[in-house]
């Protein structure tokens, strides 16, 4: 009997005492409670986790959204007018025929590891993405680049092939990032950039914590910390501002949980815009969408108001093409195909497509179901039956819909900035428009002054909407949830970037 | 013994290798290609082609299978295609997180469900035992995300008391860590407890019916005392049965819960390389959960013998 007890105590033992073990290390920092220090740090909810933090080799917009801004930054930003803006680059000259870009740097600019910015990491950086090093497929905006040439320290030359308006946007964005030649054996896990924070500490599943550096070149931020936690649906970023964890939840996917902050003094809901837009495509090379008359029948048949209101709670913007309303060649272009179910069965009754049976592919994320259904019952009202296959994303949707181009109809978010052409002006897209009507369009308005860039879009917008190549829903809104107090939220999503240079509190 | 644990060890062996092989090729089934994936929209089939060759998934089945199964025993389980490190520490990390959640329940389930059940077995006739057994039932038909879900609205967002989700490890603050591990170990042991509470009650009124307590009865024993001195023990082995296969159930149970009060353990992992098609940690993740269950097996069936000597005499 004594032995026994001596046993079990034995057995207690050994499992407090490794509990304690593990509890010393287990899940590798944390959430860090704030109480007293909310003036100095701000903790933001995001929805999808960065998987690394090397945007050169890993699409998808977690990364940039954490790092771009922040941590790393480009010649040129781009602010929430969607206007270029000096960065690291103090000011530019065009010359040689709007072929040649001379930036003047920014003096006193250092890398978080202490090394200068200068014109080479200008060089270091630009020729780096047209290398093998970047496997990102953004990498063939620099394929315009002729040459980089640094002519002094502070002063660097960038010759394009031919003058391109989108260029120097595009420096504002990921493919921009300025790196040091120093800093870029471990991008998956290290991140060293000339921006106002630097990483403290990733908790994998959990949190990025960034902290301000001392020796940024530019003005503090207002706070010392910012953390960006991570969760896995909108129910659960509004349960943690609401129980007092997080203090902004940004870009929130779910409208319907808005109500009880919209009427509550406590917090602020702002209705941002973002460069993302529902994208309702339609296979425009196979039947029954290959005949533009169908199409133009879908475009008729869809009240896209309702749509925004049915399935986001009237939060985005119906714009009619595929544009957002922060690009420079943005117009309304909803009068093209209004809502006319009538007009919409005639063309069906004349293309032959009368009793029309079709499959929508409709991926696995929250705005993509909310919008189907409401679809579907409008295109059941013109003759459309739509039977909805729901298709995991991005896994099966990219490997079917995208790459295979298997699919009638589809739904989905695009968020790349400035994609109009990367969608419409390629006929192996999975959209498959026949852009012969817009290449050369294209090419002019690239090369052209600001004002003939600006024409020249608007006429290749008009022209992929009147062919009904796809119908734009609506621009997605970038909603964000905030506690009152908190200032200089971007509210505009305008880049992949969540600029926090300027976040702070009351 | 000895012979009875080594056939356990041999079908422990068997029992991993046939589900590394079903795993390995569950996961080649299903559609999605890692390498898509990793480049989104817009890859080239240069690139896309340069993707595979650098995470391998371009070259014979067979190859990646022994290149992936072979670095188990030694707990190298690969470099994963989305975070591009060594997958190995990763888990640890994760499955450190996962174990002190599942044991958090098990032992709250255990402590409730051992006296509660005994007590519903011993009243079973009396209003106050029905009551409890009835509890239990309803505790039962609860899924534990839902009980979780309910905590979270409840507790956290409408009275404020406790942190809606997250995690602190216990070594960095104790108190906070307390404050964020209470409701999702109070979600899993929930439903547990009745679970296992069912159990106990059954198992303690089958040994009460036997002939050896009506004899310590007999001779003049009360009905707690016979039940502590000659039941308890009788009724353990299919408790301790119950507890590990619930054990292994709780792991499960825990992927969701790690889900809802979003806490790094192994399950949100496997669920994040799922959708991400994160091939090599899926498999490793679903073999350490496959091996933490067969230990568990081992264990309990180590236990048994020390429990009944009629099963260490009968091997």
């Amino acid at each position: 009997m004594k032995e026994k007890k001596n046993y079990s105590r034995l057995a207690a033992t050994v499992l407090v005492g490794s509990l304690a073990l593990t509890a010393c290390s287990a899940g590798s920092g944390g959430t860090s409670s704030e109480g007293s220090a909310e003036n100095t740090s701000v903790t933001v909810a995001l929805t999808g986790e960065p998987v690394n933090l090397d945007f050169t080799t890993t699409a998808g917009a977690a990364i940039p959204q954490a790092l771009m801004s922040n941590v790393y930054e480009g010649l040129v930003e781009i602010d929430q007018e969607g206007k270029i803006q000096p960065l690291l680059a103090e000011s530019w000259e065009l010359s040689n025929g709007n072929k040649t870009y001379t930036f003047k740097l920014r003096e006193g600019a250092t890398f978080s590891n202490g090394e200068a910015f200068t014109a080479d990491d200008v060089k270091f950086s630009i020729e780096r993405v047209q290398s093998d090093d970047w496997v990102s497929s953004l990498k063939t905006k620099m394929e315009i680049v002729d040459s980089v040439d640094v002519l002094s320290d502070s002063e660097v030359a960038i010759t394009l092939k031919q003058p391109s308006n989108a260029w120097l946007f595009d420096m504002g964005t990921l493919v921009g990032a300025m790196f040091d030649p120093s800093g870029v054996d471990e991008l998956a896990s290290t991140a060293i950039g000339t921006g106002p924070y630097e990483i403290d500490a990733w908790n994998r599943g959990q949190s990025i914590e960034l902290a301000t550096r001392d020796d940024y070149w530019g003005e503090k931020p207002q706070v010392e910390k910012v953390s960006l936690r991570y969760f896995a649906d909108a129910v659960a970023t509004t349960n943690a501002l609401q129980s007092g964890d997080v203090d902004v939840v940004y870009n929130m996917q779910s409208p319907e949980l808005l109500s009880r902050f919209e009427s509550n003094d406590k917090y602020q809901v702002l209705d941002g815009t973002s460069n993302g837009e529902i994208v309702l495509s339609m296979n425009n090379k196979k039947a029954p969408f290959d005949d533009k008359r169908v199409r133009q029948a879908v475009m008729y048949a869809i009240d896209r108001q309702a749509v925004v209101d049915t399935a986001w709670n009237g939060y985005g913007t119906v714009v009619g093409g595929p544009v957002p309303t922060t690009d420079p060649y943005y117009e309304d272009l909803n009068d093209i195909y209004p809502y006319d179910p009538e007009k919409a069965k005639a063309l069906l009754k004349e293309a032959g497509a009368e009793n029309l049976q079709i499959t929508f592919k409709v991926p696995t994320r929250p705005y993509a179901t909310a919008v189907s259904e409401i679809v579907v019952s409008q295109l059941a009202d013109v003759g459309i039956d739509a039977k909805i296959e729901s298709s995991e994303f991005p896994a099966v949707w990219l490997d079917e819909v995208f790459t295979k181009h298997d699919y009638q109809m589809s739904v989905v978010l695009a968020v790349e900035s400035r994609d109009v052409l990367a969608m419409f002006n390629n006929p192996d897209y999975y959209l498959g428009y026949d852009n012969s009507g817009i290449e050369e369009l294209a090419a002019k308005a690239d090369a052209a002054d600001e004002a003939g860039y600006v024409d020249g879009m608007k006429k290749v917008v008009r022209t992929i909407v009147d062919d009904a190549a796809a119908d734009t829903l609506f621009i997605f809104p970038n909603i964000v949830v905030a506690k009152a107090e908190v200032t200089g939220i971007p509210a505009n999503s305008v880049t992949e970037a969540l600029d926090m240079t300027n976040i702070g509190w009351k | 013994m000895g012979i009875r644990l080594l056939i356990n060890l041999a079908r422990f062996v068997v029992t991993y290798v046939i589900a590394t092989v079903a795993v390995f090729l569950f996961m080649r089934a299903i559609p999605g290609d890692p390498a898509q994936i990793a480049l989104g929209v817009n890859a080239t089939p240069e690139l896309l082609a340069k993707t595979r060759a650098e995470f391998g998934t371009d070259r014979p089945l067979i190859v990646q299978y022994f290149d992936w199964a072979l670095g188990l025993p030694t707990g190298n389980f690969g470099t994963s295609y989305v975070t591009r490190q060594d997958i190995s520490p990763l888990i640890v990390d994760r499955v450190q997180v996962s174990l002190i959640l599942v044991l958090l329940a098990m032992v709250l389930a255990l402590a409730i469900a051992i006296p509660f059940g005994t007590y519903a077995a011993v009243k079973h006739r009396n209003p106050s035992g029905i009551i409890v057994s009835g509890i239990s039932q309803v505790g039962v038909a609860i899924p534990n995300f839902l009980a979780g879900i309910l905590l979270v609205v409840v507790f956290a967002v409408g009275l404020g008391w406790l942190p809606a989700n997250g995690w602190t490890p216990p070594g960095e603050d104790f108190g906070d860590f307390i404050s964020r591990v209470v409701l999702p170990v109070l979600a899993l042991a929930s439903v547990q407890g009745a679970i296992l509470t069912r159990y106990v009650r059954s198992a303690v009124m089958e040994v009460m019916n036997e002939d050896y307590l009506r004899t310590a009865r007999s001779k003049g024993l009360g009905k707690l005392e016979s039940l502590i001195k000659h039941g308890l023990r009788n009724a353990s082995i299919p408790v301790l049965t119950v507890t590990s296969v619930q054990l292994a159930a709780l792991i499960i149970g825990a992927v969701v819960i790690e889900r809802v009060f979003v806490i790094p353990g192994l399950g949100s992992m496997l669920l994040d390389a799922v959708g991400n098609r994160d091939l090599l940690t899926v498999q490793s993740v679903v073999m350490v959960l496959v091996a933490i269950t067969l230990i568990i097996n081992l264990v309990v069936d180590v236990l048994y013998t020390i429990l009944d000597p009629r099963i260490r005499k009968g091997a």
